[in-house]
């Protein structure tokens, strides 16, 4: 557990953007209509995408769209640790994943990086632009050390592929997610033993098929013999 | 079935024991389309309506005959998890299937493979699970870090609308609905209560069981929560047939599986591979070997951070399965192996894991949530050898504690590295702990208690 809590600054009101408010429409009719408190978690990221983070009037106005007491809507924005109660850098906020996998492949260098270029973790650089944070993992372990950085994974990372990076954000430019050690996603690097096999691609596997066992009168028999 | 490893090993002319033509997952890497074209090409959605009007008992029975294993990490037969939904729909109390794609377990990242590359075989399976559970709605559940994949998945699953694949009045007979709900930086949420609870619009802390999810889940209805890889086998099992899959593997733990690889390899890779693959030649075949060689191995994690470390000695001959796994006191987990070679420090990688269920406790039951603290805060300083031998006994005494005595299994997951670490390294914490103190006895007044 941590403590969490909401900032002491607090902008005076928040209202959704008509595309935020139509992607929110979205998620509440996915659940059932008396049961559309199901939506806080996505619609607290959709406040969160859209401000940076979490105000506290954006929890007042969720909590009233959803018809939930404030309480609970605070509740769930202080659990869960994907809710940055105060701003983060607005160009890239790098989340570092430490955990062992990652850790044992190098993520306590790429935290020296961090610590170097941007400062101390949950500190927003003085222009705003930046900021860090260690994480738990990410998630992606085949393809550590890794960082999220505003949302996307960048993988395979070295000091200098995160340094570039970072460097590469600070020049304007939108540096590719993915992996920086040349791989697709988690496969062997420049040695794919598996998949390999044409008749795997080749379309023979959509021909029509005879489901196996299948009970002696189904309903429709209109199966062909294996091929 | 099958023939002992050895002679296949001898036999082979590819490298691992399983052969393409037996792979699931076959945009593992993501290398070919992922989209509809490209997985009806791979053989996904074929078939799939003749499995439906087998009906729910028949999908019931050759799951279970499969001997498919949930994949999450508890190792329950899926089979039989589906036969615990009620056989018929009351009024006004629909069943629910809910798929916890919320991968979180340091070490795994399999899921997350699924859902980007493979997403049709996931839609397919919850369409088949859902026809077996008598379900027509379904939320699958991804971990929010993982937007990406959200976005992929939720791409997928309109291409399927589109197609009539899904959806009402759908060409398969079954109206099935299916959303993606999405988290936000919980483990806990990957307990399959507490992942309710979150779908639900809550804090995610883990019911009380019983009532289990099959009697009351989402929102008090009949609901069963599968893992994704659980679910994404099905279609393909259904089609080649139970005996097909079951012949892989040693007896009990059949199929094939996503092992996931990370840590101290050549090669760290996701690889689709037969059950109780020896681990010797899952590393050598695939991974690229240990980092240094066969020799530097030191320890592996074998299932994910949550099972006890097991010493390289142990791993010669071990096949990757639940059963042989368990009876080294470890597990299969979610298969997730993570290699640590012999300049690894251990304590050092074991504290990184105690914090991590420190931070991820839900805070509800006081065991967890006092115990992973104290955990983790003695471990900082058997790490640095800071902490006084005696103290070993008791952090082994408190994890027995925490561990069994929690409402969910997170207390023993942080209990079980700790004890694994003891179990076959603590010479290594007492040596720290020693060097520690011979290093500073001429500080004065200092208040060490002598080692013994």
């Amino acid at each position: 557990m941590s403590v969490r809590r909401l900032a002491k600054e607090q902008p005076e009101s928040f209202a959704f953007s008509k595309e935020s408010q139509a992607k929110a429409d979205w998620w509440k009719a996915k659940y059932p209509a008396a049961r559309k408190q199901s939506a806080v978690i996505p619609m607290l990221w959709l406040a969160q995408k859209q401000e940076g983070w979490v105000q506290e009037p954006a929890i007042q106005e969720i909590a009233r769209q959803l018809e939930m007491p404030v309480i609970r809507v605070l509740e769930v924005a202080t659990f869960y640790v994907m809710f940055q109660l105060a701003p983060v850098g607005k160009t890239a906020f790098v989340q570092l994943c430490g955990t062992t996998p990652c850790q044992l492949r190098g993520a306590l260098d790429l935290r020296s990086v961090l610590e170097k270029k941007i400062g101390p973790a949950h500190s927003v650089s003085a222009d705003g632009k930046f900021s860090w944070e260690e994480v738990e993992c990410l998630g992606a372990c085949c393809n550590a050390p890794m960082a999220a950085i505003n949302d996307y994974y960048y993988e395979d990372l070295t000091p200098e592929s995160l340094a570039q990076i970072l460097d590469d954000f600070a020049a304007g430019k939108a540096p590719q997610p993915g992996s920086y050690e040349g791989r697709k996603s988690s496969e062997p690097k420049d040695k794919i033993q598996t998949l390999t096999d044409p008749k795997l691609y080749d379309g023979s596997a959509a021909k029509k098929i005879k489901i196996p066992n299948l009970p002696e009168k189904p309903k429709k028999t209109k199966a062909e013999p294996a091929a | 079935m099958s023939a002992p490893i050895h002679s296949i090993r001898k036999a082979r002319v590819m490298v691992g024991i399983l052969e393409d033509k037996d792979r699931i997952f076959t945009n593992l890497y993501g290398l070919q389309d992922w989209g509809l074209e490209g997985a009806k090409a791979r053989g996904c959605w074929n078939g799939t309506k003749d499995i439906l009007d087998a009906g729910r008992d028949w999908i019931i029975e050759n799951m279970k005959n499969s001997g498919l294993r949930g994949r999450g990490g508890a190792g329950f037969s899926t089979g039989l998890k589906w036969s615990f939904m009620p056989k018929e729909v009351k009024e006004g109390r629909p069943h629910y299937l809910v798929v916890n794609a919320d991968e979180s377990e340091p070490g795994t990242c399999k899921d997350r493979e699924i859902m980007r590359h493979d997403p049709h075989l996931l839609i397919e399976g919850c369409l088949i699970a859902s026809r077996a559970m008598l379900a027509h709605a379904c939320y699958i559940y991804i971990r929010g870090e993982y937007v990406f994949e959200r976005e992929r998945l939720e791409a997928a699953i309109k291409q399927a609308y589109e197609a009539k694949l899904v959806g009402k009045d759908n060409i398969h007979g079954w109206d099935f609905d299916i959303y993606v709900h999405h988290g936000a930086g919980a483990y806990i949420c990957g307990e399959e209560t507490a992942l309710l609870e979150s779908l639900e619009g809550k804090k995610g802390q883990p019911r009380l069981k019983p009532p289990f999810p099959a009697g009351a889940g989402l929102y008090g209805m009949p609901t069963t929560v599968n893992n994704v890889e659980s679910i994404a086998v099905a279609g393909t099992i259904l089609r080649r047939g139970a005996s097909w899959f079951a012949g892989f593997g040693r007896q009990n733990n059949a199929g094939t599986k996503l092992f996931c690889v990370s840590g101290h390899v050549n090669l760290p890779c996701n690889v689709e591979e037969a059950m109780s693959i020896p681990f010797r030649q899952l590393m050598e075949d695939h991974c690229g070997g240990i980092r240094g060689g066969w020799g530097n191995l030191k320890a592996v994690i074998p299932g994910g951070s949550s099972v006890p470390m097991i010493p390289a000695e142990q791993c010669e001959d071990l096949p990757m399965d639940f059963d042989a796994l368990r009876n080294l006191k470890s597990g299969l987990g979610t298969a997730a192996v993570i290699v640590m070679d012999k300049s690894t420090d251990l304590v050092r990688a074991i504290a990184r894991l105690s914090y991590f269920y420190k931070h991820e406790s839900c805070g509800q039951c006081t065991p967890c949530r006092e115990g992973t603290g104290w955990m983790w805060r003695v471990m900082e300083r058997m790490a640095t050898g800071e902490a006084d031998p005696k103290e070993i006994d008791t952090l082994l005494d408190v994890t027995t504690q925490v561990e069994g005595h929690t409402i969910c299994a997170l207390g023993d997951a942080a209990a079980w590295p700790i004890q694994g670490l003891f179990r076959h390294f603590r010479h290594e914490v007492e040596e720290r702990i020693a060097s520690y103190r011979s290093g500073r006895l001429h500080v004065q007044g200092a208040k060490l208690i002598a080692a013994e």
